[in-house]
């Protein structure tokens, strides 16, 4: 039976998570970004909200049951706050989710429980590859079979929280497809870049270059299950923050132009400026109820899930750069000005077409 | 708690109607673009019968139904209007029963009235209505109707005179049926929207005459007719809603008006989203048939031009429908949705448009053949962003809610 309203429980998580995003990870943002650096007493209070603990069953130390809609609903607030703060906060799901999607039970109570249980730890994933048609289907790095262990080879970009990791999943492409090895921090082979990279947003969050040089794995820490529902998780996941990033761009825009005064009278009273917005404002809700199907298909198992999921963050990609643009624009020269930050919010808009891999729910 | 699982008897319906939409609508959507005016009395008498079988009287419009435990009624006429629609646009517009002269009977009338004008669409034969908005001299602006109605107090009837036009099934509302219209008038023409009501006027009244048949664009096996009315008497009671409405000077009016496209915009966007399927479905069956198959799940870079614009337009498709299902869920919830309602009309006009102009490019010389129906449903669509509001108007609404302005504020 068709609904679009959240349950009383999920009410309660958006509002939490709201009122962290909104007050803590705003206020913060222009800071972390003009310093290279998120606050970690920051962090660890978006981690105390338990978005992750809550979607991490009690078998495995954590409160709840995972639920990919629940996950978007929170992945959409906290990026409204701030994508940087969002992805921080998030981290060690990047570790947890695939482990709990498609772990083996050993792997599941090795993990989990330490993950969960203490405070913020950096835990990360190796997807991404300097290549400008990265494919996650179609990695460029490998792994292969030797006696009891595997051999991991390649070359991994945009790797969150690298240097300070305890653990990292790293995906390689083993007999052709695309599958995840636990990797522990500091195993032999691995060698996490020297400098930070630097790119067009999230100067906030440290990325690094990550290169596997013949890093030997024992068979045990390749995770049993496809790739699939990670990839699938991880595409709503994004999606759900490009949503939450153009609603940012889009109430921020809409509130300068009801202040800003222009040929005496307001700037949201000129057509030209009214009409981008309320075609920002309905892009948005139509790719979230997209972004929304792409999960709920997910949490019941329709064999779509993963179309859906592909269909909703194409078009969550397109969104956040047309919303974010349009900020920019309705703001005029105030747009292009960093004490703004709508400008951060376009950079950040316009890499939703590479950011697949740095969230999940 | 989201949920985007059909409901199970809007499932079972939407199978049925879909065979209709296949057998009796495709088959014949080339004959009726091309023999405009004639009316398809196949699948007029077969819908009639078939609705009435149905049980729920000869109208596909929701009806008052049972007080409480969840309500379907807009939720199942949004998705049985996009199959209809997926069928044929124009055909679609000639289903007997209950379009946008009921809904605003619906909308605005009293119990009584409902019971007295729309129990004709449970007799033995086909019945059909119109609203009349439109006049010659002005559209959008709808504060600036002159059609009038003053009350003759000794007969207790009104007296309607002006013209009308644009009136969609208006020829088969008053002369192929026993039939209705709901007409905009004003009773206080220095009192711009507060001063508008809406009248019935049925078939066969003195004074009311369908004066021309438009040749159209697009969906032509639906009649567009001009109507006008000369000292044309109905009844007192056949102004909708309850006395007061007669005497208030407040903006009752025209909020009569907005409260019919709460709820027909989003059916007008479900025609829209029907229309783009169809045309979606086509386009791919027509490229896999000269070995195009669309991969998913590939990065863009690696995509071909056809296989991103096939993507994209799904995408558009999909997240429109939501949008179209949210403003109809919401009614039937009882919560306000004007601006939900707007929205999905905006978003479907855009959105039927954009992927019946883009599917004629794609299919190149094949796309501009009328061998095929891409070329029809290119020219169907347009439509769809202009009436029941033109895209325009809906994006002043969306944006007077979203800003908080009135329309002095907004023009």
């Amino acid at each position: 039976m068709y609904s679009f309203e959240p349950s009383d429980e999920q009410k309660m998580l958006i509002d939490a998570v709201s009122r962290y995003a909104s007050s803590d990870l705003r206020k913060a943002a222009h800071d972390a970004e003009e310093n290279k650096e998120l606050p970690p007493k920051l962090i660890s209070k978006g981690w105390e909200l338990g978005v992750l603990q809550a979607s991490i069953p009690e078998a495995y130390g954590g409160f709840g049951e995972r639920s990919a809609v629940t996950g978007v609903l929170a992945a959409e607030e906290m990026a409204y706050g701030d994508l940087a703060g969002a992805l921080a906060v998030g981290l060690p799901g990047l570790f947890a989710l695939p482990i709990l999607l498609t772990g083996s039970e050993e792997q599941k109570k090795e993990y989990l429980p330490a993950i969960i249980a203490g405070d913020w730890t950096p835990y990360t994933a190796a997807l991404i590859e300097a290549s400008f048609d990265f494919d996650p289907n179609d990695l460029k790095t490998t792994a292969k079979a030797e006696g009891s262990d595997y051999i991991l080879e390649g070359e991994k970009i945009l790797v969150p929280f690298a240097n300070q990791a305890k653990a990292m999943i790293v995906y390689a492409k083993l007999k052709k497809e695309t599958r995840a090895f636990i990797v522990p921090g500091g195993s032999p082979g691995v060698k996490v870049g020297e400098a930070r990279e630097k790119y067009l947003g999230l100067n906030a969050i440290p990325f690094f270059k990550v290169t596997l040089e013949g890093v030997k794995v024992p068979k045990t820490s390749l995770l049993p299950g496809g790739f699939s529902p990670v990839l699938d998780s991880s595409r709503v996941a994004v999606a759900a923050m490009a949503v939450g990033v153009a609603r940012a761009a889009f109430d921020y825009s809409r509130d300068y132009a009801k202040d800003r005064d222009v040929f005496g009278m307001k700037v949201a009273q000129k057509q030209a400026i009214a009409f981008m917005l309320a075609e920002m404002v309905t892009e948005i809700e139509a790719i979230r109820l997209l972004v929304w199907e792409g999960a709920w298909a997910i949490d019941n198992q329709k064999e779509d899930a993963g179309q859906k999921a592909y269909l909703a963050l194409s078009g969550a990609i397109d969104l956040a750069m047309m919303v974010t643009d349009r900020a920019v624009q309705i703001l005029g020269g105030h747009g292009y000005i960093r004490e703004h930050p709508v400008e951060l919010w376009m950079r950040n808009g316009r890499g939703f077409t590479a950011f697949t891999g740095l969230a999940m729910v | 708690m989201i949920d985007f699982e059909i409901p199970e008897k809007i499932a079972g319906i939407r199978t049925v109607v879909e065979t209709v939409a296949v057998n009796m609508m495709r088959p014949v959507s080339r004959y009726f673009d091309e023999n405009e005016h004639e009316v398809p009395w196949d699948y007029v008498n077969f819908m009639h019968t078939a609705t009435k079988a149905m049980g729920g009287g000869a109208s596909m419009a929701p009806g008052e139904g049972k007080k409480e435990g969840p309500r379907f009624g807009f939720q199942r006429l949004a998705v049985m209007v996009e199959v209809l629609s997926w069928g044929d646009a124009g055909i679609y517009l000639c289903t007997p029963g209950g379009m946008l002269g009921s809904a605003a009977v619906s909308a605005t009338g009293t119990p009584e009235q409902k019971e007295r004008f729309l129990k004709r669409f449970r007799g033995d034969t086909p019945v059909f209505d119109a609203m009349c908005m439109t006049e010659p001299q002005c559209g959008s602006d709808t504060s600036a109707i002159r059609a009038s109605a003053v009350l003759d107090k000794e007969k207790n009837e009104w007296v309607l005179n002006g013209e009308k036009i644009f009136v969609t099934a208006g020829h088969k509302a008053m002369l192929d049926s026993e039939g209705f219209i709901v007409v905009w008038a004003t009773i206080d023409p220095s009192a711009g929207r507060a001063g508008m009501r809406p009248f019935v006027v049925e078939a066969k009244t003195p004074g009311c005459q369908v004066s021309k048949m438009e040749h159209k664009l697009g969906i032509r096996a639906s009649d567009t007719v001009s109507i006008v009315l000369q000292d044309c008497r109905v009844p007192f009671d056949n102004i909708l809603g309850s006395a007061e409405v007669v005497t208030d000077k407040a903006t009752t009016g025209f909020k009569g008006a907005m409260a019919t496209f709460d709820a027909t915009r989003p059916i007008v966007a479900a025609q829209a989203i029907g229309l783009a399927r169809a045309t979606l479905e086509l386009l791919k069956e027509m490229l896999a048939a000269q070995g195009v198959t669309i991969r998913y799940g590939l990065p863009r870079q690696k995509m071909t031009s056809i296989e991103k614009e096939v993507i994209d337009m799904e995408v558009q498709l999909r997240s429109a429908w939501w949008l179209v299902m949210k403003a109809v869920w919401m009614m039937d919830n009882g919560k306000p949705n004007s601006l939900e309602s707007s929205m999905s009309k905006v978003r479907a006009g855009d959105v039927v448009n954009r992927i019946t102009q883009k599917a004629v490019e794609i299919m190149g010389p094949v796309g501009y053949s009328r061998e095929h129906l891409l070329e029809k449903w290119f020219r169907d669509a347009k439509i769809s962003d202009i009436y029941e509001g033109t895209g325009q108007i809906n994006r002043l609404v969306v944006a007077r809610q979203i800003l908080g302005y009135r329309s002095s504020e907004l023009r």
